[in-house]
């Protein structure tokens, strides 16, 4: 995309008290484009939404979304073209699914005709609508907290941990509201746990430790910067588990000559480097250097 | 403007749904009427008693139980939502952070104003249907009563607010509400008799003591009261003092409305600097 970045944050540092959430973080965002922030509990990756949020302000560095600095007075404009699903998220349990929405429509001066198109679009029933939002499920909460992520269309969408506590069927619909966005343009931010399931969800991948961008590129760049060995399990007929590992250039040849020249096997299965491996890795790579 | 209005009939009909508004009415009702047929009590006589002496045991009702009230509904307000996370979803949206402070404050001011209108409202009634002579003057007193309560309980929602908004935890925020009440409704004036009876009137003026009953938002609520108009300071047993007063009644009441601009202004202030 040849646009201007959507989102601009430079040098950025968030300090409290002591310890820093977020360290010299530099990190573009164009039209179009979904990326993935993923690290640990406490990486900073809620801490830098919150900074792009402007609910809170950086110690050090700037943040730009849509060309403005999103903590100042003049904000508005702005965050009316933001949505956000934040994480864990609450709604006020005594008003109903369509009350909540419409509350929201009003703050955000959307009209509130649309409402129902996107109730439809999350997928969240009429009756559900009607109902308290405090005898929701955790999906149901989930939709409507996507749905008023949605109102009035946002170019920018921050989306921390969406998909925790949702059934497989309902995360596969999930992303293709995701997909359908970024085609039309928007910024996707999304931060999760689960790399495995982002994989051909997003562009880019942003990988975050103790506050800082530790690696910043796709999916496969990432695979082989991190040059994580791959691990074939075998199982033989016998039951007996046979377990080897290859470099991922490797691996084609590897499997190729396990099925030509080895023994019989019963099973096979190709294990590649999880989140937590290449999390681990990167780590490791920063504590060296 | 719309914002505001926004945020605030979302905070009522809060108050609606979980019972807050019922609950408040209903208590201040029951008290009110119960006063205002009891009140008579002690002369003997069972029944509905003169305008005046009703003005003043709600007076004294206000001043213990309205602060109460706007405490318990207020301490919550902005370190509730915070905790719940309610509130970072709701400062995402392009509305500003005094819109959200004074929207919510609007609020919980209008449940008061309800519950108090509505519950002293009841024993006027009833005062009206017991037959009893009511002139004019008596009924300004008592709309002036029911309207300064409303005063009252705004200003110490706005001490809630302010408490909320001061601290990171909920508990605190509670803690903080009840010294306030204590503090203001309890403490306050006997540390004052205690002050005066001490100091046999060697250094505590007139002018000194005027200054510490308006620096209680409380005692300038019964000040006005109670010593504003004359058949109420008759039976309030304040006849002498009023003659004393020397405080308008419009300045204790714009006294009153400072104390519910000053603390809702700093919370506002507090807030506008918390990060979220």
């Amino acid at each position: 995309m040849s646009d201007a970045p959507t989102i601009r944050v430079e040098g950025v540092s968030k300090r409290y008290g002591e310890t820093f959430a977020v360290r010299e973080v530099d990190l573009d965002l164009a039209p179009g484009e979904c990326v993935a922030m993923v690290g640990h509990n406490g990486a900073g990756k809620s801490s830098l939404i919150k900074l792009m949020l402007g609910l809170t302000t950086p110690t050090a560095g700037s943040v730009r979304v849509l060309g403005g600095d999103p903590a100042s007075a003049a904000a508005s404009h702005i965050r009316q073209q933001v949505g956000f699903l934040p994480e864990s998220v609450a709604f006020h349990p005594s008003m109903t699914g369509r009350e909540t929405l419409d509350f929201y429509a009003r703050l955000k001066r959307v009209p509130r005709d649309g409402n129902d198109a996107l109730f439809e679009r999350v997928g969240l029933e009429p009756a559900a609508v009607k109902r308290r939002v405090g005898t929701y499920s955790k999906g149901m909460r989930q939709r409507l907290a996507l749905a008023q992520a949605l109102l009035g269309g946002p170019k920018v969408l921050f989306l921390d941990e969406p998909t925790t506590g949702l059934d497989p069927a309902l995360r596969q619909s999930f992303y293709e509201i995701v997909r359908d966005l970024r085609d039309a343009g928007t910024t996707v931010l999304l931060c999760s746990h689960a790399l495995t399931e982002l994989e051909g969800q997003a562009d880019r991948v942003v990988v975050m430790n103790r506050g800082r961008k530790v690696a910043d590129g796709s999916l496969a760049t990432l695979r082989g910067l991190a040059q994580l060995p791959v691990r074939i399990r075998l199982t033989l007929p016998s039951g007996e588990v046979v377990e080897t590992a290859c470099a991922n250039d490797d691996k084609v040849a590897t499997l190729r000559q396990i099925a030509c020249e080895g023994p019989e096997i019963a099973d096979i299965e190709v294990v590649q480097p999880s989140l937590d491996e290449m999390y681990a890795h990167f780590l490791r790579r920063e504590a060296a250097e | 403007m719309n914002t505001l209005l926004t945020i605030a009939a979302k905070e009522v009909r809060d108050g609606l749904r979980n019972r807050w508004v019922v609950a408040t009415t209903l208590l201040m009702a029951a008290l009110a009427l119960t006063l205002s047929f009891l009140g008579a009590a002690p002369t003997g006589t069972v029944g509905v008693g003169r305008v005046e002496v009703t003005i003043v045991s709600l007076s004294s009702l206000t001043i213990f139980l309205l602060p109460l009230i706007a405490l318990l509904l207020s301490f919550d307000a902005v370190v509730g939502e915070i905790d719940r996370g309610t509130m970072t979803l709701l400062l995402s949206y392009p509305v500003a952070r005094w819109q959200v402070l004074i929207g919510k404050f609007l609020g919980h001011a209008a449940i008061i104003a309800f519950a108090t209108v509505l519950g002293y409202g009841a024993a006027g009634v009833a005062l009206a249907m017991g037959g009893t002579e009511i002139g004019p003057e008596s009924w300004r007193a008592f709309a002036a009563m029911i309207g300064s309560s409303v005063l009252l309980g705004a200003a110490f929602t706005a001490m809630g607010y302010l408490a909320s908004t001061l601290v990171r935890d909920r508990g605190t925020a509670a803690g903080i509400a009840v010294a306030i009440w204590l503090v203001l409704v309890l403490l306050y004036d006997m540390a004052l008799l205690g002050l005066l009876v001490a100091d046999g009137g060697k250094t505590v003026n007139a002018g000194l003591l005027n200054g510490l009953l308006l620096a209680n938002p409380a005692d300038a609520f019964r000040l006005f009261n109670l010593t504003g108009f004359k058949n109420v300071s008759q039976f309030a047993g304040t006849a002498g003092l009023a003659a004393q007063v020397q405080v308008s009644a419009s300045v204790l009441l714009a006294v009153l409305a400072g104390w519910v601009a000053a603390p809702l202004a700093l919370a506002a202030v507090l807030f506008s600097k918390r990060q979220i």
